[in-house]
Order: C-alpha cells, then sequence, then structure tokens
C-alpha cells in the first residue's frame, strides 16, 4: 500500500519536473518567437480589425463600423485592379528574367577559366547595391534621355534618344530590379550547379555523351529544386518591390507602374485612408500567401534536405 | 572538373561570360567613374570615358546633413544585428541542439512570416509607433528591423548548428555542462564563423531598406531616406549623388564580399549550402 501511494507520489513528481523541462527547454525560443509575433503577425490583425472601418485621418467623423465595405470598394476600383494586374505582369516577369539571367550568367561561371573568382565577384555586386541608390543612378546616369548612358547608346546605334523612364515605364522598373536579382539568382543557381556530382558528368562524356546532353538531361533536371527555390525567393521580395518604383516613376504615369504595396502605401500616407488602405493591406496578404504558401510546399523538400529537418 | 584541351568553342564561352559580367557591373562602374567627374562633365554629351577627376563631390558630402543620418544608419545597422543575434543564437539552440517539441512547425512559422508582405502590417505598425512616441526614432527602426532579420537569422544559425558532430554533445553530456554553459562557451564559438556572415547578411538587410524607413521616419533616418531627398534636385546633381551612392554601398559590398561563402546559405535560409 504504502509502496503504491510512494510510486504514484514519484509519478507526478516526475510528471511535474518534466512539465518544468518543457518550459525550460522553450525558453530559449520564447524572446525569438515573442518578438516576431508582437512585431510582424499582431499588425496584421489589428489591419484586419481596421479594414472593416471607414477612417479617414483626413475627415472630422470619427472612425465608424462599415463590415465589408472597403472590400467592396476594392474590387470595383479600378486603380486597385490594376495594381493587382501591374503587380502580376512586374513580379513574373522580373522573376523569369532574374531566373534566365542568373542561369545564363551561372552556367558561364561554373567553368574553369582564368579570372573566375573576379568575374564572380563583380556579377554579385548589383545585389548588395541599397536599391535606392541603384534606382536613383539609374534614374540619372543611365535612363535619362538627355544625359543617360542608355540614351546615348540607343542614339549611336541609331533608333534615337528614347526617353525610357515615361515611355516604357514599367520595363524600366522590371530591367533595374531585373538587373539586381539576376545576381542573386546567380548566387543560388551557381551553388546549384557546384553541387552537381562531377563523376557524372564525367562518366557521361566517357559514353560518349556530348556536353549538350550533358547539361539537358542531367544537369538541367539536378537544378530544377534550385531554381524553383530561386523563383520562389525571388517573387517573394519582389512582389513588396517598392524603392525602384518610388524613385523612378512614383507609380505612375497613370498608375501604370503601382503595384499593391506601392498602392498601400499612397492610400495611407498620401490620402490618409487608413480603412481602405487596411482593406488593400489585407487583400495583398491574402495574394501574397496564395502564391507564395503552395511554392513552398513545392520546395519545401530542399528546406528539409538543408535543415535536415 | 576534368582539364581539358581547350577548344575555340571554350574561349568563346569564356568571353561570353566575361562580356555578360562586365554588363552586370558596368552600372556600378560608370556611378563610380561619374562619382569623379565635375558636374559640367557628368552631363556632357557623349559620355565622357576620359576626363580630370576631381575629389570635390566627396568633400562635399558632409557639407550637409549626412552625417546625421550616416550614424542613424549606423547606430540602427549594428544595434539591431546585434539583438538579432542575442535573441537568434537560443531560438536556433532550442530547434536545433535541444529540440522543443513541434520545433519543425515553429522552423516553418518563422519562414513564413517572411512571405507575408510588410505593406499589410504598416497602418498599424505606424499608429503603435505613434501612440508611442516612437516616430521618427532610432528606436523604432531597431524594433522592426530586428523582427524583419530574426526569421532569417534563425535559420541561418540553425543550419550552422546542424553541422556540429554529435560527438561535441556527447561530450557535454558526459562532462554535466548546464544549458548555458552549453550554448556560450561550447556551441557559440564552433559556429563564430557562421555568426559573423549571418550578421552581416541582416547588416546588409538593415542598411538598405526602404520601406519602413520611409514610413516611420523623416528627419532622424537612415540613409536610404537621405538618399531619396536627391529626387527634388533632378540633373542638377548627377556626379554628387554618385559619389554619395558609392561612399554608402562600399560597406555593403565590403560586407557582401566577405560573407560570399555562406551568403548563399543566409539568402536561401540554410536550404542551399
Amino acid at each position: 500500500m504504502s509502496s503504491i501511494l510512494l510510486s504514484s507520489n514519484a509519478r507526478t513528481a516526475r510528471a511535474r519536473r518534466s512539465f518544468a523541462t518543457g518550459w525550460w527547454n522553450r525558453l530559449p525560443l520564447l524572446p525569438a518567437l515573442i518578438f516576431v509575433i508582437l512585431v510582424t503577425q499582431l499588425p496584421f490583425v489589428i489591419t484586419l480589425y481596421y479594414s472593416l472601418q471607414r477612417w479617414n485621418l483626413v475627415s472630422t467623423t470619427a472612425p465608424r463600423f462599415v463590415w465589408f465595405r472597403n472590400f467592396f470598394n476594392a474590387v470595383s476600383d479600378a486603380v486597385f485592379l490594376k495594381a493587382i494586374f501591374n503587380t502580376a505582369v512586374m513580379t513574373s516577369s522580373i522573376v523569369i528574367a532574374s531566373v534566365v539571367v542568373g542561369g545564363l550568367l551561372a552556367t558561364g561561371l561554373n567553368r574553369e577559366f582564368r579570372g573566375r573568382t573576379i568575374a564572380r565577384t563583380l556579377a554579385i555586386t548589383p545585389f548588395f547595391i541599397m536599391p535606392v541608390a541603384a534606382a536613383l543612378f539609374w534614374k540619372t546616369g543611365i535612363y535619362d534621355p538627355t544625359f543617360g548612358i542608355l540614351g546615348w547608346i540607343t542614339d549611336e546605334i541609331g533608333i534615337g534618344r528614347i526617353n525610357w523612364i515615361s515611355q516604357y515605364p514599367r520595363l524600366t522598373i522590371i530591367i533595374l530590379t531585373t538587373w539586381q536579382w539576376s545576381a542573386f539568382a546567380l548566387l543560388i543557381l551557381l551553388a546549384g550547379m557546384q553541387s552537381f556530382p562531377p563523376e557524372v558528368a564525367e562518366a557521361a562524356e566517357v559514353d560518349g555523351a556530348s556536353r549538350l546532353y550533358v547539361f539537358r538531361r542531367l544537369m538541367l533536371p539536378h537544378l530544377r529544386p534550385f531554381i524553383e527555390l530561386t523563383g520562389l525567393l525571388v517573387a517573394m521580395y519582389v512582389l513588396e518591390n517598392f524603392a525602384a518604383i518610388a524613385i523612378l516613376t512614383n507609380g505612375g504615369p497613370a498608375y501604370s507602374t503601382t503595384n499593391l504595396s506601392y498602392y498601400v502605401y499612397l492610400e495611407a500616407f498620401s490620402s490618409f485612408d487608413l480603412g481602405r488602405a487596411s482593406a488593400f493591406g489585407m487583400i495583398s496578404l491574402w495574394l501574397a500567401m496564395a502564391l507564395t504558401i503552395p511554392m513552398l510546399r513545392v520546395v519545401s523538400g530542399i528546406f528539409k534536405e538543408g535543415g535536415r529537418a | 572538373m576534368t582539364r581539358r584541351r581547350t577548344s575555340y568553342f571554350d574561349l568563346f564561352l569564356t568571353a561570353l561570360t566575361w562580356i555578360g559580367t562586365l554588363v552586370m557591373f558596368t552600372p556600378i562602374a560608370w556611378m563610380i567613374l561619374t562619382s569623379f567627374k565635375t558636374e559640367q562633365d557628368a552631363v556632357s554629351y557623349p559620355p565622357k570615358l576620359f576626363f580630370t577627376p576631381t575629389l570635390d563631390h566627396y568633400r562635399r558630402i558632409f557639407e550637409n546633413d549626412f552625417a546625421s543620418f550616416a550614424t542613424a544608419s549606423i547606430i540602427v545597422t549594428v544595434v539591431s544585428t546585434a539583438i538579432v543575434i542575442i535573441l537568434a543564437v537560443p531560438a536556433a539552440f532550442a530547434l536545433t541542439v535541444r529540440p522543443v517539441p513541434k520545433w519543425r512547425d515553429v522552423l516553418f512559422f518563422f519562414i513564413s512570416t517572411k512571405m507575408m508582405p510588410i505593406a499589410a502590417g504598416i497602418v498599424p505598425i505606424y499608429l503603435v509607433a505613434r501612440a508611442f512616441d516612437l516616430l521618427n526614432t532610432s528606436t523604432v527602426l531597431i524594433i522592426v528591423y530586428t523582427s524583419m532579420n530574426l526569421p532569417l537569422a534563425i535559420w541561418m544559425i540553425r543550419s550552422f548548428m546542424v553541422e556540429i558532430p554529435r560527438d561535441v554533445f556527447d561530450a557535454v553530456e558526459v562532462d554535466g555542462a548546464g544549458r548555458v554553459r552549453e550554448m556560450v562557451q561550447i556551441i557559440v564559438p564552433l559556429i563564430k564563423p557562421g555568426l559573423a556572415s549571418t550578421a552581416l547578411l541582416c547588416a546588409i538587410f538593415a542598411w538598405n531598406e526602404f520601406f519602413l524607413a520611409v514610413n516611420l521616419t523623416t528627419t532622424v533616418s537612415t540613409l536610404p531616406v537621405f538618399l531619396q531627398k536627391f529626387l527634388s534636385f533632378g540633373q542638377l546633381y548627377t556626379a554628387q549623388v554618385a559619389a554619395v551612392a558609392t561612399l554608402i554601398n562600399i560597406p555593403v559590398v565590403v560586407a557582401g564580399w566577405l560573407a560570399q561563402k555562406s551568403l548563399t546559405r543566409g539568402l536561401t535560409f540554410g536550404a542551399v549550402k
């Protein structure tokens, strides 16, 4: 009898101890977790609440609960729909162009030649350049029709001076952003190519396979997860492209380069319509999640491998 | 790779690679070159490749309030990066070395926060910062940059911790060292190079960040906001813009070159080594 009592006491003590150890184990994680939840997740919840209100900082009327009216307005707002369209066009072209340009450069750099390290270092540098600085210099030193180097080049080859920013605003943003993100794609794709086992290529060569065959049939399938990962990460960052738009075009002309992030910014900090801005923000959050979560699932294999998860 | 006889095709490919590389670098080279020109030379037609260089623009950088923005940039970058590392090391420890239950979900929660557009949270962040009187301060930027970089740092540091050989932890167990000692005295020294590149990468992101800086601060702000003010001057200061842009990019480019080896790992959340 007493022995049974003793053991049950010991069991509860052990349970209590394991509960304490459980929290002792979680303790190191908590500061970071709480910090991230408070600063990045809580605002979304508050945004959802604001998005149901009619709330303009300029008007004198107090905020008032209007249910989903901001969302209905968003759907019938031509500029908002245009912003979704622009985001889709700009993001997809930047992702594709970055993967293609970065992939070509990586293919070239994944060979032995003199000065390869220097070439690699020079080619990845655009990624580090501060986006605002890059945009500002491209605007004055490169895209400018009178003084920019691009205007001079087009003049020399006989197609005249093109005012890039006002004639092709969306293209200028795509080119500038692609310039920076193809350097990023280069980094990842080159790492992917270097993880390709050289023995395989050698064996194929011994078997008489052409280099093109090795590249298409062996290298490309090996690279596939890396290409998907690059696409996901570039899309994730470029969805929020802001600096290039703010500096080059201010979202214009006629909202032709306004993406969702920029439209939220305009509504909140130029029109001071916090209710509408919050509704736009919520919709862009859902769109981003609808886009990136399936992609994350696709590439989660490579994350598991890398993180040994 | 095996050494093969250099064929014309190889030479051709090398030439193409160099051309591509130089095209990538030309805008930067052009910017550096422009920064040494007089304003007249900078806007001359056709563009001048040879000119008498001048250091005037670099001298003039400090004439306006560049110094105060640069100081704020340095403070925000250094402090936020330091907090990130201090919070990320224990978190990565709890997700790798002594994993908590459901650690996989926690990891994917962290990465998913990076996929959500910050624009969707900017209104509440702005209003909360205003309520606490934090608008236009370095403090608010330190807070938001810390949370922006934490997920990346946790994933990256975790990928370094995973590589520590199992024997080390067994030895610690035998030794009977406590958790804190295990982390500070054994694990941190082992992953020091990894921590350094994690810090460099976080610093680059904090240094370059624009959206949060321009929305939450105006006069007490970082260098991207300072640069943005040149926008209103148009062509008058092409060379001056180039000089400022060159100067403020030197730290990040150097950091990027230094971190080159672990950069891929950081940028892909540890997925690609």
